[in-house]
């Protein structure tokens, strides 16, 4: 496996259990696009950022398919509160929870996240 | 009284629209169980719809106008003698005898033997080339005539029916005339001024119209053929055949044989019951009746009202006829004309309120009593108001009378909204269904769409034109009942699809973020929108990139956070997270090399492939770093984007046709790839699915497309509105016997209309069965031009065909967009290890236990939730 950080100005980290972890350049991540990265105990957190420039990480994963698919979504807002549309089926996530909002027996884990 | 067996007997005599509807009316009211009821129908097919008859020449079959459905039929033991008409009657043994010799007792005697058209007494009128217009087979020998032997044709009457008969001759290619004795067109329903207005119009089109001249003589040729006529001013018009269309006349022989007592100008004399003053035994209904106020009505409705009262008098109810509306709204050769109550201003004293315009065809006349009474009126050119005029007719309406008949933006105008109707006003006048019953329809019977009030309640059944108004009091209606019909896109716009693309297109706006923050709803505004207006707008902005000024490439700037997750990878996502790649194969054709290059791809990446129901090749189980390099390869072997994963065209496919095939008639296949080279790329509403067929045995399919092409002998045949799926449509006819050009223009017209109108996922059949006026509507909007835009329509394409680039080409030549196709932001070269594939008949298929062994401890994310 390569990870292969680049050095620019501002840099995307996420926050794990032994410190920030960064993930990549804050202009590689468009606003309404998310993007997918590999942590390296293996897991996959989608990333995102919206059109006033926050960020979210949630779990990539798309707990009803199983597939890791949720940073390739469509983001959007709904009063205020940022969320991502599952490209499979469709269920939306609020991004700062990770509460399903279709079904609300099933949330997806949170990462913290900031541009550093 | 029985004459036969335990039950009595009811003889119909005559299967037309009201003998049908007699015959409805009889089950509504349970006579069917405790009566015989025998029908003798003389035409070759039982009941079919005579008012609709004309749009056999815009490709309805003699099946889709039939209205009489056989297990109705069977289900209520009705014995139905088709072809078999009745020869006499004998009202003194109550027994009707058939040409085939059948005889029936009967108890009751119901006639409805309709109309035959009148031929005005001149010479030569049965010469060959001579026509009627009443009935299907009358249609079916005026087009087997056209085709064959003629280029001109002449219709005698300038009526209602003669304008239809007029249009069909021009839709079968013909020069028509048109040749009226009274001094203006349609004299019965409009007067001068209508008229006028009327005849500028038709003129326009291409119709010759002669008013105030009578036809002479029919003039025919050695083998005595039809070659011109005679007309009273002298002159001499050259025709190849001649279709009479100068009114009609009641079929009351039958009953003159029988004694029954007819009216002084034909009809059979029946009383408000419709029963015959001189046989308490015998009915007459529709047409050939002379009803009890003295008239004999030529119009369905009136007809029905009958059929409905006579059943009812034979079940011993009270019910009587005792006149009707003649009110009509028609749609002529693509001209609204309506008239509706004392059109003619006869009552005493009444007033005129007009307006006309004759330079726009338009003319709008209403007739108001002293008090302010609306008594009826005609309009001419715009009939929008039509359903609410007439409903108002015989009250005062709640506002002035000429702001009912300004055109939009002159003065203040009014639009007098159904709501403000009296519940007894009729707003369905085929089925006598008042404003009460619809509203009923939707609070007492819950129900919430048009449809359903149609079935409930019958209304906008008959001839459809009140269907407008029904729609505005179903909402009105829900809206009242607290039912929020908001008609908005999505919680971020309250606009339609529809109203954005007209305001992205007018102001030209060519960015998401400055539609939403301009006109998006309260709190949406400066937000980041929705994954269902996004992709909705994204698809507008590239229906209309040239002309706005955005990129035609959708993955360019703020295009690409708008797009669809499977646009934005310019391929399928699949359930595991792989994609699946569709190459362009226009018309399905592909050469030994083509098919070898996806071969090799295929085998080299290791893909499944699977012919595709749209006649290409599809691979699938690409991973998303894949992709540029599959095709890298596709695109340096000349193959370009399928855009399977677009609301765009998908396939035009092809049958082999006349290169190859013995019964093609046209060159189905390159037609096929025309088609398919000129709409390719181009994003809609919904997807868009096209065939080509090279002759009638329609191998491709092309009636299950939104736009299908048939080959006939002459040019193409043009189908729209066609769907597979899981509401199957057929296509409708929108044009024929098209040359290349035409066909192309047609189809750029058509696309470009729905593309501008339709709402979001709303697929061409879904959208035509939808807007107001239907297929009718676009055809004048497409075919006749009546809103003046298809100019642009057509520029609009044109700027699409020209500015049309392969997004796979584009993308696999800019570094910084093949970036994205990584599995991980910070791990490029890393393949998602949840994608993987086991094996299955030689090829792979997703590892589905991998997904879900993936899966992470539930207490860890799935707060108290069983794992799915
Ligand atoms: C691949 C293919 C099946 C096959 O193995 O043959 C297919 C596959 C899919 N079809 Fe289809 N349809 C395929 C031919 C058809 C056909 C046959 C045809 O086009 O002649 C039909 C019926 C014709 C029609 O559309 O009217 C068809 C009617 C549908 C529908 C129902 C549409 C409707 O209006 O009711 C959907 C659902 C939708 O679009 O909302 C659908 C949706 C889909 C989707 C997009 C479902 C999805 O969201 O994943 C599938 C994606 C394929 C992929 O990932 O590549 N597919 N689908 C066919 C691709 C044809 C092609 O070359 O592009
Ligand atoms: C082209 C066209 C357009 C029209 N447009 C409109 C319109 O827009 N609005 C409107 O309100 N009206 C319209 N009409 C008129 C409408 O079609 C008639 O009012 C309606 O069909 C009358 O119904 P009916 O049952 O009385 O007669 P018909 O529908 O004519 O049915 C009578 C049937 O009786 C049969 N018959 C006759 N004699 C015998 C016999 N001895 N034994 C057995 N059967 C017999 C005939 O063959 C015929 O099938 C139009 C008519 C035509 C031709
Ligand atoms: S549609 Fe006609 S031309 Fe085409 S393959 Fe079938 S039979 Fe042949
Ligand atoms: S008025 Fe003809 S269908 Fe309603």
């Amino acid at each position: 496996m390569t990870l292969a950080p680049e050095t620019t100005d501002l840099k995307v980290q996420l926050q794990l259990a032994d410190g920030w972890f960064t993930v990549c350049d804050l202009n590689a991540l468009l606003p309404g696009r998310g993007v997918a990265a590999l942590l390296p105990d293996g897991r996959q957190v989608a990333l995102f950022r919206d059109r006033a420039g926050t960020l979210y990480a949630i779990d990539n994963r798309d707990p009803f398919c199983g597939a890791a698919v949720l940073s390739r979504g469509l983001t959007g807002s709904h009063q205020g509160r940022p969320f991502v549309a599952s490209p499979l089926l469709k269920q939306r996530f609020d991004l700062q929870s990770g509460q399903c909002l279709d079904d609300e027996s099933v949330r997806v884990a949170t990462y913290e996240v900031r541009a550093a | 009284m029985t004459a036969t067996g335990a039950n009595p007997t009811i003889v119909l005599v005559g299967h037309g629209m009201v003998g049908q509807r007699f015959l409805e009316a009889l089950a509504e009211r349970g006579l069917t169980a405790t009566h015989r009821v025998v029908v003798l129908c003389e035409e070759p097919r039982p009941a079919y719809d005579r008012v609709a008859l004309t749009s056999y020449f815009s490709g309805k079959t003699p099946e889709d106008l039939s209205m009489t459905d056989m297990e109705f039929i069977k289900d209520h033991g009705i014995e139905l003698y088709v072809g078999d008409p009745a020869e006499t009657i004998d009202r003194e043994a109550k027994k009707v005898t058939a040409r085939s010799g059948l005889v029936v007792d009967y108890d009751v005697l119901v006639l409805a033997t309709g109309s035959y058209p009148f031929v005005p007494p001149v010479p030569n009128k049965d010469a060959e080339g001579c026509f009627v217009y009443r009935t299907i087979e009358d249609l079916l020998a005026i087009e087997e005539y056209a085709k064959a032997k003629a280029t001109t044709g002449a219709v005698v009457g300038g009526g209602l029916l003669g304008l239809e008969a007029a249009g069909a001759l021009k839709g079968l290619g013909l020069t028509s005339h048109i040749v009226e004795f009274a001094p203006r067109l349609m004299p019965v329903q409009v007067d001068e001024g209508g008229g006028a207005a009327l005849l500028r119009t038709i003129e326009d089109m291409g119709l010759s119209v002669h008013t105030g001249v009578g036809t002479q003589e029919i003039i025919t040729d050695e083998s005595g053929a039809v070659t011109g006529m005679k007309l009273s001013d002298g002159s001499e018009l050259a025709t190849d055949m001649v279709v009479f269309s100068a009114g009609v006349r009641p079929r009351d022989q039958l009953a003159r044989d029988c004694g029954l007592t007819v009216g002084e100008r034909g009809g059979i004399s029946v009383d408000e019951q419709c029963r015959t003053v001189s046989d308490p035994h015998v009915f007459a209904i529709g047409e050939c009746a002379l009803a009890a106020d003295g008239r004999v009505y030529g119009l369905v409705a009136p007809g029905y009202e009958q059929a409905q009262t006579a059943a009812a008098t034979i079940a011993a109810d009270e019910a009587a006829f005792t006149g009707a509306d003649l009110s009509t709204k028609l749609k002529l050769l693509g001209v609204d004309v309506a008239s509706f109550g004392d059109a003619h201003g006869t009552t005493d004293d009444c007033l005129d309120v007009v307006y006309s315009d004759s330079r726009a065809g338009l003319y709008k006349k209403l007739v108001i009593g002293r008090d302010g009474t609306l008594l009826g009126g005609i309009l001419v050119g715009d009939a929008e108001a039509y359903g609410t005029l007439r409903a108002f007719t015989g009250s005062v309406p709640p506002v002035a009378p000429e702001a009912l008949v300004l055109p939009a933006g002159a003065g203040a105008p009014t639009q007098l909204g159904p709501s403000a109707l009296p519940d007894d006003a009729i707003v369905c006048s085929c089925h006598n269904v008042s404003k009460g019953t619809i509203r009923g329809a939707v609070t007492d019977h819950q129900c919430t769409t048009v449809p359903e009030v149609k079935k409930c309640t019958k209304a906008g059944t008959g001839c459809g034109s009140c269907v407008k108004v029904l729609g505005q009091l179903v909402t009105a209606e829900l809206e009242a009942g607290g039912v929020e019909v908001d008609k908005g896109l999505c919680g971020c716009f309250s606009q339609t699809r529809e109203e954005l693309y007209e305001i992205v297109l007018a102001l030209r706006i060519n960015t998401y973020q400055d539609l939403l923050d301009r006109y998006g709803r309260d709190g949406a505004r400066g937000g980041d929108g929705c994954e269902i207006c996004k992709p909705t707008v994204g698809s507008i902005i590239a229906s209309l990139a040239p002309t706005i000024g955005a990129s035609g490439y959708v993955l360019e700037g703020e295009q690409a956070a708008l797009q669809d997750s499977n646009d934005h990878f310019l391929a399928n996502l699949q359930k595991n997270g792989s994609y699946s790649v569709v190459p362009r194969i226009p018309g399905g054709e592909i050469t030994p090399e083509g098919l070898i290059v996806i071969g090799e791809i295929a085998r080299d990446f290791g893909l499944y492939t699977k012919i595709t129901g749209g006649q290409r090749i599809d691979m699938f189980g690409a991973r998303v770093e894949q992709l540029p390099l599959i095709w890298a390869r596709l695109v340096d072997a000349g193959f370009e984007s399928g855009h399977a994963y677009g609301k765009a065209l998908r396939t035009v496919k092809s049958c082999v046709g006349q290169t190859w095939c013995r019964y093609g008639v046209q060159d189905s296949v390159r037609m096929a790839i025309d088609l398919e080279l000129r709409y390719r790329g181009l994003r809609s509403p919904h997807k868009l699915k096209s065939a080509v067929s090279g002759c009638q045995r329609e191998c491709a399919e092309a009636q299950s497309k939104d736009f299908g092409v048939i080959a006939t002998a002459n040019g193409w045949n043009l189908y729209v509105g066609g769907n597979g799926g899981a509401t199957p449509r057929h296509a409708d006819l929108l044009g024929k016997d098209l040359s290349d050009a035409e066909l192309i223009r047609l189809i750029d017209r058509f696309l470009m209309f729905y593309i501008r109108t339709a709402d979001r996922l709303e697929r061409t059949s879904v959208w035509l069965d939808r807007i107001p006026g239907g297929l009718d509507h676009v055809r004048d909007v497409v075919v006749e031009d009546s809103l003046g835009i298809c100019e642009e329509l057509e520029s609009l394409m044109a700027a699409h065909v020209s500015n049309y680039r392969d997004e796979w080409a584009e993308t696999i030549n800019d570094p910084e967009k093949l970036s994205r196709f990584v599995s991980f932001v910070n791990a490029p070269d890393t393949p998602d290890p949840v994608v993987g594939f086991i094996p299955e008949r030689d090829q792979i298929k997703p590892d589905l236990p991998l997904l879900s062994i993936g899966m992470r401890p539930a207490e860890d994310v799935l707060e108290g939730s069983a794992q799915r």
